[in-house]
């Protein structure tokens, strides 16, 4: 870690099935106080957009009890979001996996990018946010660690970087519960899946572009990330024992 | 793949002491000898630590130090965790404030094909695990985990850390 003027602020807020972890170095009464706001804020999105809490506008109108045009206006702009994800990785993102409503997929990195937004206008320019597991970072260099699914507590590499945005799909502690949206099916074909990318205002895209790439498999999801300008790719195969792959520029990242 | 469960088990037992970094009373692990070493501890080399059926002679000279105080300098004897696989126990060293050494003082070896994997990857294992806490991580970044997940991690240790 570099050596900040002050010690760094953390909070670890649990919120949306997960924790979001914030990290800030350069606090004080303003960002402080943006952090409350944006772990208001990180609520507000889980009671909206939830897909556990049957009272959430979500599932409201998921179960066809509430029109989409009377719902909050902010879900329509998410599905909307989601569309635009699925017309980027050729189809390989859905808001409906598995049939169902639920663009939890855009909604989690979203809400890390907004809670960063808030920090930055209370005059953070050094901050990290972590949504279990997808970050955005600001100002820098922060060095993030890319954890191993198979070896808990393990770090399969470190990047860093300023401005970093790192985003991982992969197997978890619930096992394979990325579906591929063509066939309907759990996506197998990797263990993890990290696309790292560097600009403030990144991670709601990247998040969900890391959850379709995971969905593709190695070949189609490496190939994929090659094509996109200023985006790299980091896989770990199912087999522990094969060397991970990533795309031709990821190196650059890597600390 | 059987490495692998190997290595997921004592990984994850190593985590496990990581993150509760409590000092024990040495009474009940100080006098045993680790299967395994690594690290920079003198008397035990990375060279013989690869060999897991010849106990390092001499290793547990530090382990009988123990401390009630921080985490600076001292030895720390995890307890056995009842993995699926079997009992894991892990040993670590301090020094300065940094973790110098890992010992892993029990692990599965309920088949004779395990013992041959475990003296192999563990001791691979030991490296990686020390290079992540050098690593000086400021997030960790994974597959979504749960609330509950999210406290065996990584990245609640580094948590916990900046709470302080």
């Amino acid at each position: 870690m570099t050596t900040p003027a002050t010690t760094p602020l953390a909070h670890a807020e649990h919120v949306m099935g997960t924790v979001f972890s914030f990290a800030v170095r350069d606090p004080g009464p303003a960002v402080e106080a943006a952090l409350g706001a944006a772990v208001a804020r990180l609520h507000a999105i889980d009671a909206l957009f939830s897909p556990f809490r049957p009272e959430s506008e979500l599932s409201r109108v998921a179960r066809g009890a509430l029109a989409l045009a009377d719902a909050d206006p902010e879900l329509a702009e998410v599905l909307e979001r989601c569309r635009e994800v699925a017309e980027q990785t050729d189809g390989w993102f859905t808001a409906c996996p598995g049939g169902r409503l639920d663009p939890s997929g855009w909604v989690k990195g979203w809400a890390v990018q907004q809670a960063c937004e808030l920090l930055c206008q209370a005059g953070s320019t050094e901050h990290c946010v972590n949504g279990g597991g997808d970050i955005q970072s600001v100002g820098g260099p922060w060095r993030i660690g890319v954890a191993d699914p198979a070896r808990p507590g393990a770090l399969a590499t470190v990047l860093v970087g300023r401005d970093l945005v790192v985003a991982t799909s992969g197997t978890t502690e619930r096992g394979a519960h990325i579906l591929d949206p063509h066939a309907g099916t759990p996506a197998t074909g990797l263990r993890s899946l990290t696309l790292v990318s560097t600009g403030r205002g990144r991670i709601a895209r990247t998040d969900a572009w890391a959850t379709a790439a995971f969905a593709m498999g190695p070949e189609l999801g490496l190939a994929w990330a090659e094509r996109q300008p200023e985006l790299e790719a980091f896989a770990l195969l199912p087999d522990p024992s094969s060397p991970p792959r990533c795309t031709s520029g990821f190196l650059r990242h890597a600390a | 793949m059987r490495r692998a469960i190997v290595t997921t088990t004592a990984t994850a037992a190593g985590v496990v002491l990581l993150l509760s970094l409590k000092p024990h009373g040495g009474a009940s692990a100080a006098g045993q000898t680790p299967v395994i070493s690594s690290g920079s501890d003198s008397t035990t080399s990375a060279g013989s630590a690869a060999s897991t059926s010849t106990p390092a002679p001499g290793a547990s000279k530090t382990a009988a130090k123990t401390t009630t105080k921080a985490a600076s300098t001292g030895s720390y004897t995890g307890t056995a965790v009842d993995t699926r696989y079997g009992p894991v126990q892990v040993r670590i060293s301090v020094s300065g404030g940094k973790l110098s050494k890992i010992d892993v003082l029990q692990y599965p070896n309920g088949m004779q094909k395990d013992i041959e994997i475990n003296g192999y990857a563990l001791p691979v294992l030991n490296q990686e695990a020390l290079a992540a806490q050098s690593a000086k991580i400021d997030m960790v970044s994974g597959a979504t985990y749960t609330s509950t997940g999210y406290t065996q991690s990584l990245q609640s240790a580094l948590d916990q850390a900046g709470l302080k």
